[in-house]
């Protein structure tokens, strides 16, 4: 078994193509060119000023998803600590000499590139927890004082994202970093622990969240209090997905998208414009596409050979999966408004650099599905 | 291999977990698109379209304002405008710093500009200035690329070309008050605007029309993206009216400089030809805005330019009050018309004294004298053997004490007092002495200018109820019928009785010792009867009378008398009933009557000029002289 795992290290780079999940990169494309579409009604029918760049990106994107694909994990296992401390070092520079933008301090101004570390975090974290819980036998993961690190790798990008304001982030990082420590093996009752004492705590936390932050929360539990003030975006979101019906109002046919009434259409608000313009049945094909990549990602977590590759498989999975559920869930107003993209949908370079990272992870995954890495691998030669 | 195999059954065991928690998750986000989506679908989208689509009310065009000839009164003016456009100019004070070169800004204008520049969105026009002549449109335009988001606009104001000549009939249009806003969307309309006074007020609803609308598709920010749809109102109706323009205009010149009224109408039709009131005001003013200083001014005029005096100014008749006096006495039989009276210049009624306006009295007077000559005692004796309430009955029958349904508003009643009215307004029984004072047409008696003409129409129509009327046609909010053929009733007078008072009234004019006989139509064919009348607006000690009384011109103008004429012509077929009021004017013979004189004149005048009183102008065949001839 071990000459295997070894000789699977050793695949040549015509051998790792092969293995490449084409299929799921296939669904990719597909989810990918639904996004363009969008951005293309959402320009009036023009490729600018978004759906060019979206094209761009996710060119650039999808050729650093497959050179991470093809990357030996190892390498991964091995720098996953050196990734996560410079992300948190770039978090902490963001509170400094942060870009102002969308009334939160988010972005590194790079010249080229406005650089938002908190979406990166969200990888390198996964990276982080993957590699501790690896090197952790069962027994280890059952004494609570195993967890006190991990509770500090997640609790330190939360809190400098919560600083920030970006509550969105921060509920991804704390329920993907969840997520890890549940598929790790951790107790069920520590997290129910954890779960009431978070719900204990929710009182004095409100006393830290910023005025528009509590607003939100204010105006998602009753939207039409304030129609025109903070309950505006849910309300129109709602009327224009209602309005849209079962088969749509047609491309680029959105009134409500069209008109303006609908704010952020191109960002936060697109499956609003997808829904409005291509009705239910729209959504639902969406929705699918959604779901054929998390079976996909389901999928390879479980066929893995290392526990590494599983939980950054699942990782990944789980924090695309937080992605279109917070995103949908706000914009019919099941959950307040927070700044949440749709994966692959929405315009924005950061979140699809993340996003096609994380993905290249998870063919990496696959790519090395059988190669069997032990507790100490981060140190073994490659 | 072995703990690690365990670890993968535990991960495989969890992850399974996790996926039913994301299914379930998903599920809930399904369940949710199909709530939205088909259960509320209808609501969401009737709300989709109450966001994109503005109903816009598009303001018909207010109707006309005509002549009986077709001579335009009130119209509708095109009234350019210089809008802004803030979104089309980068620097708007730089902007309207050119304009203020071209046409003058004020500071204060220059604040509200930039005020409503700042508050409204950047695509609505902010209006810089209205009623921009040729010159300044012509300037603007020449300028046009110095100055960005610079329009000409142009929209429609009401407009009287001849301003105070017609104030007292149009009345005039201004801004909706809050109070007057009812069920009709127009009313909201920004600008828009209603009648006020006079025709415009009674004929609103039929001169405004209704308004159309238009569907328009708006974005977000309210912005015009398309019409959807669009339905054309209906026009305003143009009303024309029965007035004459170029009597009133000369009736109103006539007066002009006084504060007086005059009304001439056809004794047999009831067509108003003209009235009027002076002084009179711009209409056009008021539908521009009024400052507080100018309103303040006409308010404060005590020559009551906003009271149209013709309808609403309330005087006694004085001896124009006469003809009915004699009436009731023919009627009740109490005197013949060839029984004398002997005039002393007073007579008594117990201790009180009642005075003629002769000194020395008229001796032995009979009625057509004592019409003629306008004697006093006369009129106490006859008066005192018919009693008030036979007088009233009589006035009442002449139109006299009641408003007589002129269509225009603010009709005053008049005054016609009877013992029963004293009783139940005063609570005091009637004294012989009122009658008295009334059978001269003083005390509580108060009539309009517009009721003396009426009654001095009835008395020389042959004694029918003519009743007055502005319009060629009946107008109603939804269209204009003709004006049926007029039918009056007979007020029941003897023709015998109203021939004596008419030849007397002739001789007022005609005969040698008439009280207007210097104001007597020469001109063959055209001449007029009339009375005159004098009303004291003092009373007359027993001191002053004893000093001598003063002459008229030497008292200040509030204590003059108010002169009075009605008239009619020609005598030989009377045509035109005539009544002029002067307030505060002097005699009416030396005041009223010449007044009355030319404007009778002028009236037959037109009348011969035109045969059949065909209007010049191409309407011969809604000829309103088809109507007066019939009558």
């Amino acid at each position: 078994m071990a000459t295997n795992g070894l000789s699977r290290a050793q695949l040549t780079l015509r051998q790792k193509l092969w293995q490449v999940p084409w299929l799921f990169i296939l669904l990719l494309f597909a989810t990918a060119a639904v996004g363009f579409a969008m951005l293309y009604s959402a320009g009036n029918g023009s490729l600018d000023p978004w759906a060019s760049r979206q094209m761009v990106r996710f060119g650039l994107g999808v050729g650093v998803m497959i050179v991470v694909a093809l990357t030996n994990i190892r390498l991964w296992l091995r720098y996953a600590y050196a990734i996560y401390a410079v992300t948190l070092l770039l978090l902490t520079a963001v509170e400094f000499g942060g870009f102002i933008g969308m009334g939160a301090q988010r972005w590194i101004d790079l010249g080229f590139f406005n650089l938002q570390p908190s979406e990166l975090m969200k990888i390198a974290l996964v990276l982080a927890l993957a590699r501790y819980f690896h090197a952790g036998s069962m027994e280890d993961v059952g004494r609570p004082t195993f967890l006190l690190v991990p509770l500090l790798m997640v609790a330190a990008p939360a809190a400098l994202v919560l600083r920030q304001p970006d509550l969105g982030t921060a509920l991804m990082l704390i329920i993907g970093a969840g997520a890890i420590f549940f598929v790790a093996g951790v107790r069920m009752w520590k997290f129910a622990v954890v779960f009431f004492g978070a719900l204990g705590a929710a009182p004095v936390a409100w006393q830290f969240l910023r005025d528009y932050q509590k607003q939100r929360v204010l105006s998602f539990l009753n939207p039409e209090s304030d129609p025109l003030g903070a309950g505006y975006h849910i309300i129109q979101s709602k009327i224009a997905l209602g309005s849209g019906g079962v088969f749509g109002r047609g491309f680029m046919q959105g009134s409500q998208s069209h008109l303006n009434f609908l704010p952020e259409k191109q960002t936060d608000f697109i499956f609003t414009m997808l829904a409005e313009e291509f009705g239910l049945v729209g959504g639902l094909t969406l929705l699918g596409l959604y779901t054929l990549l998390l079976i996909y990602g389901f999928a390879i977590s479980v066929s893995c050979r290392s526990q590494f590759g599983r939980l950054v498989g699942m990782g990944v999975t789980t924090t695309f999966f937080l992605y279109i559920f917070i995103n949908i869930a706000m914009v019919m107003g099941l959950i307040p408004v927070v700044g949440v993209p749709l994966p692959l949908i929405s315009y924005g370079g950061t979140v699809m650099v993340t996003l096609l990272l994380g993905f290249g992870l998870l063919a990496g995954v696959y790519v090395h599905r059988d190669m069997i890495i032990g507790r100490r691998g981060a140190d073994e030669d490659l | 291999m072995h703990r690690d195999s365990d670890r993968h059954k535990l991960f495989s065991r969890r992850t399974a977990m996790l996926a039913g928690g994301k299914a379930l998750l998903l599920s809930a986000l399904v369940g949710r698109m199909y709530y939205l989506q088909v259960v509320e679908s209808e609501r969401y989208a009737t709300l989709a379209d109450e966001n994109r689509i503005n109903l816009r009310l598009l303001p018909p065009p207010r109707g006309r304002i005509v002549d009986r000839f077709g001579i335009p009164l009130a119209v509708n003016q095109q009234n350019y405008r210089v809008v802004l456009i803030s979104e089309n100019t980068d620097d708007v004070e730089g902007t309207l710093r050119v304009l203020g070169s071209i046409i003058p800004i004020s500071d204060g204008e220059h604040r509200r500009i930039l005020r409503e520049v700042r508050r409204r969105r950047r695509f609505v026009p902010v209006t810089v200035r209205e009623n921009l002549n040729w010159e300044e449109v012509a300037q603007i335009e020449v300028n046009a690329p110095d100055l960005p988001g610079v329009m000409i606009d142009v929209g429609e104001s009401r407009f009287y070309p001849h301003g105070e000549e017609t104030a007292h009939v149009l009345g005039y249009v201004a801004a909706v008050s809050e109070a007057e806003v009812t069920g009709d969307p127009l009313l909201e309309l920004p600008g828009f605007r209603i009648g006020k006074a006079g025709v415009e007020r009674i004929y609103d609803l039929a001169l405004r029309g209704t308004g159309g609308s238009s569907q328009v598709e708006v974005n977000a920010l309210g912005r015009v993206i398309r019409e959807l749809s669009r339905q054309d109102g209906q026009p305003g109706a143009e009303i024309a009216l029965t007035i004459d323009f170029d009597l009133q205009k000369m009736v109103t010149d006539r007066l002009a400089g006084e504060s007086a009224a005059a009304v001439v109408m056809d004794v047999h039709t009831g067509d108003v030809l003209a009235l009027a009131s002076t002084p009179g005001y711009d209409p056009n003013a008021f539908n521009k805005g009024l400052s507080t200083d100018d309103w303040k001014t006409l308010v404060s005029n005590p020559r009551t330019p906003l009271i149209n005096k013709a309808i609403a100014g309330q005087y006694p008749p004085g001896s124009t009050f006469k003809m009915a006096v004699a009436l009731a006495a023919l009627e009740k039989g109490v005197i013949s018309p060839s029984a004398t009276i002997f005039c002393p210049g007073f007579t008594r009624l117990g201790k009180a004294r009642f005075h003629c306006w002769k000194r020395g009295g008229h001796g032995n007077v009979d009625m057509t004298r004592a019409i003629t000559e306008s004697c006093d005692v006369y009129f106490y004796e006859i008066a005192r053997r018919t009693g008030i309430d036979r007088i009233a009955a009589m006035a009442e029958r002449l139109g006299l004490g009641r408003p007589l349904g002129l269509d225009l508003p603010g009709e005053k009643d008049g005054l016609v007092p009877t013992k029963d009215w004293k009783r139940a307004t005063m609570d005091e029984p009637w004294h012989m002495g009122e009658t008295l004072i009334s059978g001269i047409g003083q005390g509580y008696l108060l009539t309009t200018p517009l009721q003396l003409a009426v009654m001095t129409a009835r008395l020389v129509n042959g004694g029918y109820a003519v009743t007055p009327h502005l319009t060629r046609d009946k107008v109603s909010p939804r269209a204009t019928t003709p004006r049926p053929a007029p039918r009056y009733k007979s007020i029941g007078l003897s023709s015998w009785h109203l021939n004596i008072v008419n030849e007397a009234t002739k001789a007022v004019v005609n005969g040698p010792r008439g009280t207007a006989r210097r104001s007597a139509i020469k001109e063959e064919g055209f001449e007029m009867g009339g009375k005159t009348g004098t009303v004291q607006v003092r009373r007359i000690t027993k001191a002053q009378r004893e000093q001598g009384l003063k002459k008229n011109k030497d008292l200040p103008w509030k204590y003059r008398d108010h002169a009075i004429f009605v008239g009619y012509a020609p005598v030989h077929s009377p045509r035109y009933a005539v009544a002029v009021l002067v307030e505060h004017g002097g005699g009416g013979s030396t005041t009223a009557a010449p007044i009355a004189h030319d404007i009778l004149l002028e009236a037959q005048r037109r009348d011969s000029a035109r045969p059949g009183n065909t209007p010049p102008v191409s309407q011969a065949d809604d000829s309103p002289g088809a109507a007066v001839k019939k009558g």
